[in-house]
């Protein structure tokens, strides 16, 4: 779906669903994902529909994953970091984690 | 990088927000001698126009244009004007009292304010069509914001639809750093000129004017752009092409990437739960909050400006956020010298001059804002247009009875991609205006915290009592 | 519409469109009336969409023994009652009857929890509906998921839950289905009874009925007088926090802290005496939030999307009061702060009643206001 214009900027190291991923430094994890061409980053607790990131600004809502073991997380509001571990949602969230 | 604990209990002025509005607020304000934060929830200032403005990797000034790069003055004005600017800081929840509950990396704290001004700016205006919840169909403004920071750009089979300028401003953008549109679909119905047209002399006289024609130009030139009055995404898992009529003939196209937009409304969430009044405006198609000439809300000691007010555009919200911040100034320290309002109020209404034609030819028609049977009117809870309809249908005359009935608007999001849409729908079926629909009340805390972040608040004994039992 | 009704067009004009008054204008079309719900607008003051949506036995009638009985009655006809709906609408209002648990964080907290249980079962002509107490060990093997500070609780097997919101939509499909008339902004400004029926003057219009059912919450307070009746009250506020959906993790309700069939986790039972529906205080969701974490440690990242306040209709003694005027034949008042629990008992036997025009005081006699003068006298 999208490219990088430029292959610029430190590379950083982040897992999702066990598989490495080359994110970047300024990279937000919704970004990491896209920039990745992750089709989906969750299913629906209600449905259990694909879903994506959609508006990228912390409105929708649609890119929540669990970021290093937390649920729940806006993936677009989150910078990565080295070693980040990502994972895709599946329906609903298990309480403890 | 500045944690909850480090924050005071009190500052004089909360500024909430970090686009135009509120860089500008915190600017003016903090070099009045002011103790101001501001607050913003993004990994750093700018707000969605000047997203990233400090660290974009974009490096060619053309791609996103000198309108965005003019943002990178007032990003620095505010690091120099001594505010205090915390970014990652999650506002969620501000009361009549001016108590604001914020999150910081998982950290809750309340900090009292004398004054607080909200500059939350803007959202995309929720398009219900059929489909819009497939992966691989994202809002322009989504798209955009890759590309302002992360230097994403479409490289796939990627088709735009909707109405208004930043669907053409994207585009071009796109175009410009080399990546790739198949097609334009331009929803502006045609009636609209008839309303536009009394303001395009106002229009030729602004700033906009001369930008948009050259945009105009520039996209044309380079992807074929369909009029049509009906859009949707099919695909089973993801998106797999983008179906449009215009007069009933239906075309397909195949696609990687749909992006949709039709205008932005004022993001009201923050402002309805401090309990600000708020009216609807029919020609902005949205809730916009009662304000003084100032920017004064309802609530006294509460501001809100920027595109939040109703919808200006990013360089008025700057001189909105300015004039909101010259009046938070003689409330909190009548003695400082200030800029001269009356030539900031000027620069604004020249800003301003375009508006009403950009909002009446922009403005989507109603099949894309009240949409029909299975398509989703709530993405969070997936509830049906058909399902809003029918309870409308037997008596539900309100959003919040409404929110009880189906459960739109209770989802994360909060009601902010279905409110506007929940409002029109009732409006319609009930032969109502959306003036007396009226919108979702909402809440604290307005973007999620953890339970243990609340469990974590200063409790009184009172409050404790009025649990254990 | 409601300005062209004609004389006595309705049976009986349910005031209230809430949880109570659709419950019992769907009994009333069942038993074959004709049935006009007048309801106020959006921003009511509705107890029905802040409710905590249990259908609780356990702790019920300290103080007046029969409202135990008049409980369980409710508690053993929901079954049926959502079997009902469900035909009626194919909506399923999620009715499940576990069991129930009130938690205690303190051995003080445990040792006022037995001490009430106590006294409730030694009230003369009390029912006995099987509330043990707990230790943390015997809990823990229901809900595994307690924390360390859990030191015990009590147990009632006739407790459950129901998804309330749902049965609100439910009962409000239900009595379209059923043909009764529901008119919203339709707030009553006063009733008469004039020629043999009752003229109820609303914004839009007056609304003629052969009978009339107050079923309006704390505004029953203000309606009851017009009909020769009474409804001393004395309102209340409550919060509730909420969470995202969640995996199933909690097999029975706890009295403060319930996992919705959607998955989401309800967490509440605050009282304030404020009555301003529009304040929240978030000090209060605090503590709720608070105790919810030490009672269940597994939630404390689990996110808050929304809390809400809501004024709970209630009774000055807080048992509900069923009355029918004696200077108004016709009229009656259905008011109680239990509108989920007593839901079946609105619709399945309080209806009839009012059908039938009087009420059948072997079962709703102690629930007359005629108590609140006794009490004075003595």
């Amino acid at each position: 779906m999208f490219k990088r214009l430029a292959d610029t900027g430190t590379a950083v190291a982040i897992v999702v669903d066990g598989k490495p991923v080359a994110a970047r430094a300024g990279d937000t994890v919704a970004a990491a994902l896209l920039a990745a061409g992750i089709d989906h980053c969750r299913t629906t607790p209600v449905t259990g529909a694909p879903r994506a990131p959609y508006c990228l600004m912390g409105v929708c809502f649609e890119c929540l994953v669990t970021v290093d073991g937390v649920g729940s997380r806006q993936g677009c509001l989150i910078p990565v970091h080295d070693g980040m571990k990502v994972e895709t949602q599946i329906g609903k969230r298990e309480a403890g984690r | 990088m500045t944690a909850a604990s480090d924050l005071a209990p009190s500052y004089d002025l909360v500024v909430i927000g970090g686009g135009p509005a509120g860089l500008a607020a915190a600017s003016l304000a903090a070099r009045a001698g002011v103790s101001t934060v501001l607050f913003d929830e993004n990994p750093g200032v700018g707000g969605q126009i000047y997203r990233a403005i400090t660290t974009t990797p974009v490096a060619d000034r053309a791609v996103l244009g000198e309108d965005y790069w003019a943002g990178a003055e007032l990003a620095s004005e505010a690091k120099a004007s001594g505010a205090l600017i915390v970014n990652g800081a999650t506002v969620w929840s501000l009361d009549p009292q001016k108590i604001v509950g914020v999150s910081i990396a998982g950290k809750a704290r309340m900090i009292e304010a004398k004054h607080v001004i909200i500059a939350t700016g803007s959202q995309e205006r929720p398009f219900p069509i059929p489909g819009w919840t497939l992966p691989g169909v994202m809002t322009a403004g989504g798209a955009q914001t890759a590309l302002k920071a992360q230097g994403l750009v479409p490289s796939g089979r990627t088709v735009m639809a909707g109405t208004g300028p930043l669907l053409w401003l994207l585009a071009a953008q796109t175009l410009r750093a080399g990546g790739r549109i198949d097609a334009i679909l331009d929803t502006t119905p045609w009636r609209n000129w008839l309303q536009a047209l009394v303001h395009l002399p106002d229009f030729a006289l602004s700033p906009y004017f001369a930008k948009g024609l050259a945009l105009l130009r520039e996209v044309k030139a380079k992807v074929p752009v369909h009029r049509i009055d009906r859009v949707g995404a099919v695909g089973k898992e993801k998106l797999s092409e983008v179906v449009f009529a215009s007069g009933g003939r239906e075309r397909r196209l195949p696609a990687d990437l749909l992006l949709l937009h039709q205008g932005v409304v004022p993001n009201v969430n923050l402002a309805n739960a401090a309990g600000v009044e708020h009216v609807w405006n029919d020609r902005q198609l949205c809730f916009v909050p009662v304000l003084d000439a100032d920017f004064g809300s309802s609530v006294p000691g509460i501001a809100v400006t920027g595109d939040g007010a109703g919808i200006a555009g990013g360089t008025a919200a700057a001189e909105r956020g300015r004039i909101a911040a010259i009046a938070a100034v003689r409330a909190l320290r009548p003695e400082a010298t200030l800029p001269d309002t009356q030539a900031i109020r000027q620069k604004l209404q020249r800003e301003e001059m375009g508006r009403a034609f950009l909002d009446w030819l922009n403005r989507p028609a109603e099949s894309f804002r009240q949409p029909e049977g299975e398509t989703l009117a709530c993405r969070c809870e997936e509830v049906t247009a058909k399902q809003v309809r029918d309870m409308a249908r037997i008596g539900c005359e309100g959003p919040n009875q409404m929110k009880a009935f189906l459960r739109c608007g209770m989802g994360p999001c909060q009601g902010r991609l279905c409110g506007l849409t929940v409002t029109e729908l009732i409006a319609a079926e009930r032969k109502m205006t959306p003036a007396e629909v009226g919108y979702y009340r909402l809440r604290p805390p307005v973007k999620p915290i953890t339970l243990a972040e609340l469990a974590s608040l200063p409790i009184s004994e009172a409050e404790r009592k009025a649990v254990e039992r | 519409m409601a300005a062209n009704v004609g004389a006595a067009d309705y049976d009986v004009a349910v005031v209230g469109g809430g949880l109570v008054g659709v419950a019992t204008a769907w009994g009333l079309a069942r038993e074959g009336c004709r049935v006009v719900v007048l309801d106020e607008g959006d921003r009511a003051v509705r107890a029905s969409r802040g409710n905590f949506a249990l259908v609780w036995v356990q702790s019920k009638g300290l103080g007046l023994a029969p409202y135990a009985g008049w409980t369980i009655r409710s508690s053993n006809a929901w079954g049926g009652f959502s079997d009902l709906l469900k035909q009626e609408t194919g909506l399923d209002v999620c009715f499940q009857r576990p069991g129930g648990f009130h938690l205690a964080l303190s051995e003080k907290e445990l040792e006022a929890r037995a001490n009430i249980l106590k006294r409730l079962h030694n009230q003369p002509g009390i029912v006995d509906y099987k509330t043990e107490i707990m230790d943390h060990s015997q809990v823990a093997r229901m809900l595994p998921d307690i924390g360390p500070e859990v030191v015990g609780g009590s147990y009632c097997p006739l407790d459950g839950h129901v998804n309330s919101l749902r049965l609100f939509r439910t009962l409000h499909t239900a009595i379209n289905a059923r043909g009764v008339t529901y008119l919203p902004s339709h707030r009553v400004e006063s009733i008469a009874k004039e020629g043999g029926e009752f003229r109820l003057t609303t914004a839009h219009g007056e609304i003629r009925a052969g009978k009339v059912a107050l079923a309006a919450g704390n505004a029953n307070m203000r309606l009851a007088p017009m009909v020769g009746l009474e409804a001393p009250m004395r309102p209340e506020r409550g919060q509730i926090v909420v969470t995202e959906r969640l995996r199933p993790f909690l097999s029975y309700p706890v009295v403060t802290l319930r996992q919705t069939d959607e998955g989401t986790v309800m967490i509440g039972d605050s009282k304030e005496e404020s009555v301003d529906p529009a304040g929240l205080t978030i000090g209060v969701s605090a503590t709720e939030a608070e105790r919810a974490v030490r009672q269940f440690p597994l939630l404390a990242n689990v996110n808050v999307v929304r809390t809400w306040s809501a004024i709970r209709v209630m009774t000055q003694d807080g048992f509900p009061i069923y009355d029918e005027s004696e200077t108004h034949p016709g009229a009656f008042t259905v008011c109680c702060h239990s509108g989920v629990t007593l839901a079946a008992n609105h619709a399945l036997s309080i209806a009839p009643m009012i059908a039938r025009g009087a009420l059948d005081k072997s079962l709703v006699a102690p629930f007359s206001v005629r108590r609140f003068h006794v009490q004075e006298a003595g």
